[in-house]
C-alpha cells in the first residue's frame, strides 16, 4: 500500500512537472510536409525565428494520412504543448473534434476558421495580395498575354487566380490571362517538371508574366520562365532571389508571421478569428534588390495606390471562395 | 509460387516472410544507428505504440482494415495473373458510392446504412474496374498500364464532383458535408464494451475491420471452394490450358476485375463511412498501392493478406509513434516500410534459397 501511495505520489508530481515544462508550443504540419518550400515550410521558418529569438523549444510533428490530423492533434494536447498550432484548411474538423477537449489548451488553426472559445483561426485574404501582383503583371506585360499555373483547382487556389486576374484587368481591360492547374493528386504540389512544362506552354502561347501558385511545383515555373526570359511571380514566401531579373516580384502570404506571433503569445492567446489581409500586412507584394530594377517607380505608385484603396475599402477585390465565381474569368 | 527448391508450406507462408521482415528490420536499425539514434529504443517506441496500449491497437487494427480490403483486391486478381495497381482509384470511387448513399438517403439506423454503403462501394469500385477489364478482356489493353491510368482519372473526377457537387456553397475546403449522425458506424470499443471488455475509445477502429475478415473467409471460398475459384486460378496457372478446358478468358478476366475493384471500392467503407464521416479529396491516400505490397507479402492468400496488413497497420501506427516522440524524419519512416516491401517482395528469393538448401540439407540426413 506505501509503495502503491508512494508511486501515485511520484507519478502525480511527475506529471506537475510535466505540464509545466512542456508547455512549449507546438506545430503540426499539413500533409505537404515540413520543406515543401511553401506554406508549411513559411510555417517552420516562423517557428524557428521564433525559437533563434527566444531560445525555447517547440514540438513539430509531420503527418503520412489524413486519420493521424486527430490522432496528432490529441497526443500534441495531450503532451502539455500549449499551444498548438494546426496548418491547412483541411484541419479545421480536427479541431473541431479535438479542441473541446482540451479547453485549457489554446489551439491556432491556419487557413481555415473554427468558431471554437480555445480555437483562434488565422485566415488570409489572397485574393488582395494577388491582385496587387495582378496589377505589377500587366504593367510589365507587353504580349497582352499572361498566365497562372495552380496547384488544385481547389477553391483557396481559385482565389488566388480570380484575384490574379482581377488586377490584371484592372490594369489592360483586354489583356488575356490563361489560367492553368497542376493536377488533381497530391503529386501537383510538388511537382516542378509538370510545373515547368505548363509554364513553357503558356509562354508558347504569348504569356510573358507567369504567376505560380502551387507549392514546390512553382519552382518549375519560375525556372521555365528564367529559362525563356520572360517574367514569374513567386508565391507565398519571397521568392525573388531565386532567378533574380527574371522574378518580377512574390506574393507574400506571411503564414510564418502567424505562426511566429502565436509562439510568441503563448498559452492563453487570444483566440478568435485572425483576419491576416493588405491592411494587417499579412498579404503583400514583395519589393527588395532583386527585382528592384524590375518595378519602375510609376509601377510602384499604381499598386501603392490600389493597395491604399483596397485598405480605405474604397476597392473591394472579389473573394472566390464567396461565392465561386469570378467576375474576371 | 515455389521457384526455388522444395519448402514445406509453413515455412513458406511464415518462415520465408518472417525472415525477410527480421532482415528488413536489421538494415532499418543500421540506418537510424547511422543518423544518430539508437535503433532499440527506436523498435521499443514502435512496438510499444502499435501494441502496448488498446489505443495503438486500435489505429494498428484501423489501417490494417484499409489495407486487408485493397490487399484481398491485389491478391484475387493476381490469381489470375492480372496485375490490378487501380485499386487506388477504385478506392476513390468507392468513397463516392459511400458518400452518395449516406448524403442522399436518410437512413433510420446504422445498420441499413452500412448494408446499402458496403453495395455503394462495391459497386462504384466494381465499374471502375470494369472499363480496364473490358479493355483487357476484348480490346488487349493491358491492365497494369490502364488501371494505373485509371487512377488519375479518378482523381480528376473526384476532385471535381468534390468541388462542384458536394462542396457545400462558401466553404473553402473541398470535401462533401458531413454525413448525419445516423449513420455513424459502431465503433469496436463500443462493441467490446457488449461482452465487458474495456477499450480506448480514441481510436477510429470500426465495425468494418469485422466486414474485412469476413471478405477474407469470402475470398478464400471464393477461391478454393467455388467453381469460379477454380476457374480464376486455372486461368492464372496457364491461359491457354484454361481455354482448352472450355474456360472463357474475357469472361474470367471480368468477373476478377469487378470482384478486385469490389474489394477495393469497400475500403471506402472504413475510412470515409468509419473514420472521416464525410468524402475528402485523396481519402485513400496510397492504401491502393499499399495493397499490393500487402498482397505481395501475404502470397496473394487472404490469410496472409490479413497478416501482412496487419503488419503495415503496424509499420503505419508505429512510424505515427516514432514521428511523433523521436527526430527521426519522416522520410526514414518511408524508408523503413520500403525496405520491408523491398526484402518480402523483390528480394525474396534471397530468403527463400538458402531455406530451401537447408531444408533440403535437413531432408538428405
Amino acid at each position: 500500500m506505501t509503495h502503491f501511495k508512494t508511486f501515485l505520489g511520484a507519478s502525480s508530481a511527475l506529471a506537475l512537472t510535466a505540464s509545466l515544462a512542456h508547455a512549449d508550443p507546438a506545430l503540426m504540419f499539413d500533409l505537404g510536409g515540413k520543406f515543401d518550400k511553401s506554406f508549411n515550410e513559411a510555417a517552420y521558418n516562423g517557428a524557428e525565428r521564433w525559437k533563434a529569438e527566444s531560445g525555447g523549444t517547440y514540438r513539430e510533428i509531420e503527418m503520412q494520412a489524413a486519420a493521424q490530423r486527430v490522432q496528432f492533434a490529441r497526443r500534441l494536447a495531450e503532451a502539455g504543448s500549449n499551444p498548438v498550432v494546426v496548418m491547412g484548411f483541411q484541419n479545421a474538423p480536427t479541431l473541431e473534434e479535438v479542441a473541446p477537449d482540451y479547453p485549457d489548451t489554446s489551439f491556432v488553426l491556419i487557413d481555415a476558421v473554427v468558431d471554437l472559445p480555445n480555437v483562434r483561426s488565422v485566415i488570409f485574404a489572397e485574393h488582395e495580395g494577388s491582385y496587387l501582383v495582378g496589377m505589377l503583371a500587366a504593367m510589365a506585360n507587353e504580349t497582352g498575354t499572361v498566365s497562372f499555373v495552380g496547384g488544385m483547382e481547389i477553391p483557396l487556389i481559385t482565389a488566388f487566380a480570380c484575384g490574379f486576374a482581377q488586377g490584371a484587368k484592372a490594369v489592360n481591360p483586354d489583356i488575356n490571362v490563361i489560367v492553368n492547374y497542376t493536377g488533381d493528386t497530391p503529386a501537383a504540389w510538388n511537382d516542378p517538371v509538370r510545373g515547368g512544362e505548363i509554364a513553357r506552354a503558356q509562354i508558347s502561347q504569348g504569356s510573358d508574366v507567369v504567376f505560380a501558385a502551387a507549392g514546390g511545383t512553382g519552382l518549375g515555373v519560375l525556372q521555365a520562365a528564367a529559362d525563356a526570359g520572360v517574367y514569374s511571380i513567386g508565391v507565398d514566401s519571397n521568392q525573388n532571389y531565386l532567378h533574380p531579373g527574371s522574378v518580377l516580384t512574390s506574393m507574400l502570404k506571411l503564414v510564418d508571421q502567424a505562426v511566429y506571433d502565436a509562439f510568441t503569445d503563448g498559452p492563453g492567446l487570444e483566440t478568435g478569428v485572425v483576419l491576416m489581409d493588405l491592411a494587417a500586412g499579412g498579404v503583400g507584394y514583395a519589393l527588395d534588390e532583386h527585382n528592384a530594377d524590375l518595378i519602375s517607380a510609376e509601377m510602384q505608385e499604381t499598386v501603392e495606390a490600389a493597395r491604399a484603396s483596397i485598405i480605405a475599402g474604397d476597392l473591394s477585390v472579389h473573394d472566390f471562395r464567396t461565392d465561386s465565381t469570378c467576375p474576371a474569368f | 509460387m515455389s521457384a526455388g527448391g522444395r519448402i514445406p508450406n509453413w515455412a513458406d507462408v511464415t518462415l520465408v516472410p518472417l525472415v525477410s521482415v527480421v532482415l528488413a528490420f536489421i538494415l532499418s536499425g543500421i540506418l537510424i544507428w547511422a543518423i544518430g539514434e539508437s535503433p532499440w529504443a527506436a523498435v521499443k517506441l514502435m512496438v510499444e505504440g502499435a501494441f502496448g496500449s488498446s489505443y495503438g491497437w486500435g489505429y494498428t487494427l484501423y489501417y490494417a482494415t484499409n489495407f486487408i480490403f485493397t490487399g484481398l483486391a491485389v491478391a484475387v486478381a493476381f490469381q489470375a495473373r492480372l496485375f490490378n495497381i487501380g485499386g487506388e482509384g477504385q478506392a476513390l470511387l468507392g468513397g463516392l458510392g459511400v458518400a452518395l448513399v449516406c448524403l442522399y438517403i436518410p437512413w433510420p439506423h446504422w445498420s441499413l446504412a452500412l448494408l446499402a454503403a458496403c453495395a455503394g462501394a462495391a459497386a462504384f469500385g466494381a465499374l471502375w474496374a470494369l472499363i480496364p477489364g473490358y479493355l483487357q478482356a476484348r480490346r488487349g489493353s493491358h491492365i497494369v498500364i490502364t488501371t494505373i491510368m485509371f487512377n488519375f482519372i479518378a482523381a480528376s473526377l473526384l476532385g471535381y464532383v468534390l468541388v462542384n457537387v458536394l462542396r457545400p456553397q462558401g466553404s473553402q475546403d473541398p470535401s462533401s458535408p458531413r454525413f448525419a449522425a445516423e449513420v455513424a458506424l459502431p465503433k469496436l470499443h463500443e462493441m467490446l464494451a457488449l461482452v465487458g471488455i474495456p477499450f480506448s475509445r480514441v481510436p477510429p477502429v470500426n465495425i468494418s475491420l469485422l466486414i474485412a475478415v469476413g471478405m477474407c473467409f469470402a475470398v478464400w471460398f471464393l477461391l478454393w471452394r467455388t467453381r469460379l475459384g477454380y476457374q480464376i486460378r486455372a486461368f492464372g496457372e496457364s491461359e491457354p490450358a484454361a481455354e482448352y478446358a472450355g474456360i472463357s478468358p474475357a469472361r474470367i478476366t471480368i468477373y476478377v476485375m469487378l470482384i478486385s475493384g469490389a474489394l477495393a471500392g469497400l475500403m471506402a467503407v472504413n475510412s470515409v463511412m468509419g473514420e472521416q464521416q464525410r468524402l475528402v479529396l485523396n481519402a485513400v491516400e496510397g492504401a491502393g498501392f499499399i495493397g499490393i505490397a500487402v498482397a505481395l507479402m501475404g502470397r496473394n492468400h487472404p490469410f496472409g493478406v490479413f497478416l501482412a496488413a496487419i503488419l503495415f497497420g503496424f509499420l503505419y501506427q508505429g512510424g505515427a509513434e516514432l514521428a511523433l516522440w523521436t527526430s527521426i524524419p519522416r522520410e526514414l519512416i518511408v524508408v523503413i516500410q520500403a525496405l520491408v516491401i523491398l526484402f518480402t517482395g523483390a528480394l525474396d528469393n534471397m530468403v527463400r534459397i538458402p531455406i530451401a538448401r537447408l531444408f533440403a540439407l535437413r531432408g538428405a540426413r
